[in-house]
């Protein structure tokens, strides 16, 4: 079976049981996507498949071949780190830090359908053309990520801050 | 895990081909039927990969719109004529699960997902679906979370899909490919009670592939919206919802259409509702009579007599909201 990885080809056989994140910890020790619940409910194991976030636990490895699939290692690097890793750091959006990887990637994408003005539960206006990066839409396109340690304003501040920075200035100058 | 074979199929003939054998299930974004499989609750000895198959939405003739079953919920939520024409759809779509999920759970298989009642999920626990004739451990147990219409003594779990009550709501079809060739259900006649069988969930034969769900065109759209209530805000699933659409000349209900989520072992589309009020004017007494009227057979557990209050109110308040808003102009 072949993947793409963090843009490497990537050729492995595997168990058809073989779930992606199992694959990629297990096979490949890429340690970064996390095993928390195991069963969608928490997000520490969110990677992008071409571009598009989703929990590597429900997903047959064998179900992705061909696809490009991109993990924290594949965002940022020690030196190198991802704006949304430093934002992260500034603003203390972790504790623990086991959550992070996923966090990351999740919002990652969530800046990517924002872009292309995906609406949310929370947006009144189903068909405007763009959407504003609000803490309301953060916090709502961000539910399927959990951190047990409770460090969401600090994430909801590092999200606003690297996606809306105009909005983030103004709350500052407010305050 | 049990040991499975995988195939991907090339279109629906071979899908079915392969899926009529016993043992087999389709596949689509896996969210629900992988995490079964991981519980050994599902048990096929054969996934046929159909996520690839059916990946479009496209106009029809009469100006609705055909989604392939593969599309995923997301992608439909997110389609420019979805959020114009049955915004309905895209909010009960997006009101569920998680921005990840979405990406991966296709229409056809948020159709088909199973229940998420607790004592489905252990198999320490009795449960009908899992064992048929073995009792069910949720009548007397924690029932929080189940269904106050058309339950039976074997069995009171709900259906948890939100886009479903949306798509009951909107009198959706549902091409169904099966080894007798392709039919058309109606999406509020696939799921069923459970009566005596709740190990039997919808009307369709063994290997039967849901290629496309067909949305026709209606005159609620400006005055529609799902409703959901739940214990958190966002990613949990309903304690009660409410997909509710109207049309209004004047003062008077022209077109209602009402359906119900968390309540039942299917999406509940609430007729006798509609009936009471469609043509009639639009009161509070109206509305009251109306929620009265649909709920009236409804039966609490332990745990959830409070839904059926919920559930009027949600109702109530839903329709009228709808009445007093300014029609939104696409």
């Amino acid at each position: 079976m072949r993947w793409t990885i963090n843009g490497a080809e990537v050729d492995e056989t595997v168990d058809v049981r073989t779930s992606l994140l199992d694959l990629l910890r297990e096979r490949l020790h890429l340690f970064g996507a996390k095993k928390g619940c195991d069963q969608g409910a928490c997000g520490a194991c969110t990677v992008l498949v071409d571009g598009r976030r989703i929990n590597s636990c429900l997903a047959l490895a064998v179900q992705y071949q061909g696809r490009e699939i991109v993990t924290i290692e594949g965002l940022g690097a020690p030196g190198a780190l991802h704006p949304l890793q430093k934002a992260f750091v500034e603003h203390d959006g972790f504790q623990c830090g086991y959550c992070t990887p996923g966090q990351i990637c999740s919002a990652v994408a969530m800046a990517s359908e924002l872009r292309d003005g995906a609406p949310s539960y929370v947006t009144e206006d189903l068909t405007a053309e763009t959407i504003d990066v609000t803490p309301e839409e953060v916090r709502e396109r961000m539910s399927g990520n959990l951190c047990r340690c409770g460090a969401y304003n600090g994430i909801v501040d590092a999200l606003t801050e690297t996606y809306a920075p105009a909005a983030e200035a103004d709350k500052r100058e407010a305050a | 895990m049990t040991p499975f074979d995988y195939q991907r199929a090339a279109d629906a003939a071979g899908a079915v081909a392969a899926g009529v054998r016993g043992g087999a299930k389709y596949l689509g974004g896996g969210t629900n039927l992988v995490d079964l499989m991981r519980e050994t609750i599902e048990r096929p000895d054969c996934l046929v990969d159909v996520s690839c198959l059916s990946g479009g939405i496209d106009e029809t003739p009469d100006g609705g719109l055909q989604i392939g079953a593969g599309v995923t919920n997301a992608a439909v939520a997110a389609d420019r004529r979805v959020r114009e024409r049955y915004p309905l759809l895209a909010q009960a779509i997006l009101s569920g699960a998680s921005a990840q999920i979405r990406n991966m759970a296709t229409v056809g298989g948020n159709i088909l997902q199973r229940t998420r009642c607790g004592y489905f999920y252990d198999d320490a626990a009795r449960c009908n679906k899992r064992r048929p004739g073995d009792g069910c451990d949720a009548v007397d147990g924690f029932n929080r979370n189940h269904a106050i219409l058309g339950a039976s003594p074997a069995c009171v779990a709900t259906h948890p899909s939100d886009m479903c009550v949306a798509l009951a709501a909107l009198d959706a079809m549902v091409t169904v490919e099966g080894p007798a060739g392709p039919r058309q259900v109606p999406l509020i006649g696939l799921h069923r009670l459970p009566g005596d069988t709740p190990q039997i969930e919808t009307v369709l034969e063994p290997g039967a592939l849901i290629t496309a769900v067909t949305l026709p065109p209606n005159g609620i759209s400006a005055r529609s919206r799902y409703r959901k209530v739940r214990d958190r805000s966002s990613y949990a699933f309903a304690l009660v919802s409410v997909a509710a659409g109207l049309e209004m000349e004047g003062d008077t209900v022209k077109d209602v259409r009402l359906a119900l989520g968390g309540v039942a072992h299917k999406p509940w589309r609430a007729l006798a509702a509609e009936a009471a009020l469609r043509g009639r004017l639009l009161t509070d007494a109206a509305l009251q009579g109306a929620a009265e009227a649909e709920l009236s057979p409804a039966r609490g557990l332990r745990d959830n007599v409070f839904k059926i209050d919920l559930a009027r109110r949600v109702i109530v308040d839903s329709l009228s909201s709808l009445a007093q808003a300014r029609e939104i102009v696409r």
